[in-house]
């Protein structure tokens, strides 16, 4: 367990010794600080039914920085590794491969959870300055950090795989982002699927995320979701565990 | 220390190693010797567990490299070809890490840290940025990491190679400082380099294990095939080219003028010197210089991996 923890104390030190992270922090809180602001006054102008935590989370200036980030902050991961040859040194101490999948996947995601820290403060000021709650209920933010937390965890893994996959970083990360957008956009073929078949139609929603943060930032809790992103990210990283030991045996 | 058994990898259809065996025992210096692509660095990535044999088997330290991976790996400080670092960090941070991974307590890393920096003269580049090293200190940083978490073996492939001659001369003398308290396998192309630090020589070509002695034994069995220079004052050349031949043990006499002398180069069969000395006092020929050159690791080295080339 301590080589654990130090292979993934490393890994979340990595992300903060790049100048990547911190040009990825300044870009993400840029746009997700300027996402809250237009919420806020599209709410100002028209009073909807909506909360200020469902407008923060169900924007296009939402999604767009949140399916950017994952190829940004995983691409690196293991072909880097692979580039400079340190795999080897890596890889001849006595570690064991999983922990190593796993440090590198954990690390990218305690970054993953840094850049969405700052967004719990955009609903406390609001709170403190409008002297109302930005939610109905405790229940929404819940829901809310949840599925931000369970769909982080299966991009993150998506890009894991991608990265355990090539030496090259543009490539994984182009890879990563492919197979993260399908995954994204696949409630839009229910707009292209005959409404004869309601099933096929049910099925894009199940594997919506766009869908799944609408229900959990009301503060609706499914399990169908939540047992879906967390087996499809045990799944992926199975697959990245080995993809990463088919690497040294096919060589 | 390692026993090899049938040790075989196949890259597809090629075979970069073929069913090689030989064993290290504890405290010895063996250089592992070969030509580039003779399967040296292949071999000792096995043998750190990087790459899975395609058949056969070998043990480090009593524990199977398969098997029991993580236990051999323990054993063994490895410093791989070119050594690979991460150019973001500094060195003592690397160093520093790389002893919690292999598993050096808490509490004794720093005397680790400021053991291996004295012994490879890292100290005054410690804070500095790996990738703004030069060459020479990168290797260091591979020796230190080699040997931070005190292995009872090093596997060092090519620890001299693109290093300026000051700096090899360094690099060897810490490798040969080691020898007390490791079992040393080094790879390298550079003969001098494993004549004067190994206690026994591994050769490799094409996968295949070419011979495996100590440096002297490997040395004489060839000796008997040197070489010996004289160089004369002779009036009548051809003559005294076949009276040379005529010496016993005297295989082949080659002649070529150095100013108003002549210098003849003898291939010999054992030592001839006496002879000649002789012969030239009987012919009343000035002799200025007479040397006798037993076969060098070079040749030997030449003679082994070229053989079937010839």
């Amino acid at each position: 367990m301590r080589r654990f923890f130090t292979l993934l104390k490393r890994e979340i030190a990595h992300y903060f010794r790049t100048p990547l992270a911190y040009v990825v922090l300044f870009f993400f809180l840029l746009l997700t600080g300027f996402n809250f602001h237009s919420g806020l006054n599209a709410l100002n102008r028209e009073t909807g039914q909506v909360t200020v935590v469902e407008a923060f989370f169900n924007t296009i200036l939402f999604w767009f920085p949140l399916v950017l980030i994952f190829p940004l902050l995983t691409m690196r991961l293991f072909s880097e590794e692979y580039k400079l040859g340190t795999i080897e040194s890596l890889m001849t101490a006595p570690v064991r491969d999983w922990q190593v999948v796993l440090a590198k996947f954990f690390g990218a995601f305690v970054f993953y959870a840094v850049l969405w820290l700052p967004s719990v403060l955009y609903f406390w000021i609001f709170q403190l300055v409008a002297h109302r709650p930005a939610a109905t209920s405790f229940s929404c933010y819940l829901g809310a950090y949840t599925i931000l937390v369970l769909v982080g965890m299966f991009y993150l893994a998506i890009g894991c795989l991608a990265s355990a996959l090539t030496q090259n970083q543009i490539v994984a990360a182009i890879a990563a982002f492919a197979a993260i957008c399908a995954m994204f956009f696949i409630n839009l073929l229910a707009q292209l699927l005959p409404s004869s078949a309601p099933f096929l139609i049910e099925l894009t929603y199940y594997f919506s995320t766009v869908e799944h943060m609408k229900e959990f930032s009301r503060g609706l809790f499914d399990t169908r979701p939540v047992v879906f992103y967390l087996s499809m990210t045990a799944f992926t990283l199975f697959l990245t565990l080995h993809v990463f030991q088919y690497r040294r045996w096919k060589k | 220390m390692i026993k090899v058994e049938a040790l075989t990898k196949r890259y597809g259809s090629v075979t970069a190693v073929d069913g090689i065996d030989f064993h290290v025992e504890r405290g010895e210096i063996v250089g592992f010797l070969g030509p580039n692509g003779a399967g040296k660095s292949t071999t000792m990535r096995m043998l750190t567990c990087y790459l899975p044999p395609t058949s056969g088997r070998a043990e480090i330290a009593g524990y199977d490299i398969f098997k029991e991976s993580l236990r051999a790996r323990e054993h063994i400080g490895y410093m791989p070809e070119n050594v690979p670092l991460p150019a973001d960090m500094r060195v003592h941070e690397y160093l520093r890490f790389r002893a919690a991974l292999k598993g050096v307590p808490g509490r004794r890393i720093k005397e680790r840290l400021t053991d291996v920096c004295d012994l490879c003269g890292l100290g005054e580049v410690s804070r500095k940025m790996i990738g703004a090293l030069s060459k020479g200190y990168r290797q260091r940083v591979g020796l230190a990491d080699a040997m931070i978490h005190e292995p009872d073996l090093l596997i060092l492939d090519e620890p001299t190679i693109g290093l300026d001659p000051n700096q090899i001369r360094q690099v060897r003398e810490l490798i040969k400082n080691l020898r007390r308290h490791h079992t040393i396998l080094i790879s390298t192309h550079i003969l001098p380099e494993v004549e004067m630090t190994c206690s026994r020589v591994i050769i490799i070509n094409k996968g295949k294990i070419e011979a495996m002695d100590t440096p002297e034994n490997l040395r004489r069995q060839l000796s008997a095939s040197g070489e010996t220079v004289v160089e004369m004052k002779v009036d009548n050349l051809k003559a005294a080219a076949s009276k040379l031949r005529a010496l016993a043990g005297v295989k082949d006499v080659s002649h070529h003028p150095a100013g108003d002398w002549t210098r003849f180069t003898l291939s010999t069969d054992g030592d001839p010197r006496e002879r000649i000395h002789e012969l030239a006092v009987a012919e009343k020929w000035p002799v200025r210089e007479l040397t006798r050159r037993g076969a060098t690791l070079e040749e030997v080295f030449a003679e082994v991996t070229h053989a079937d080339e010839r």
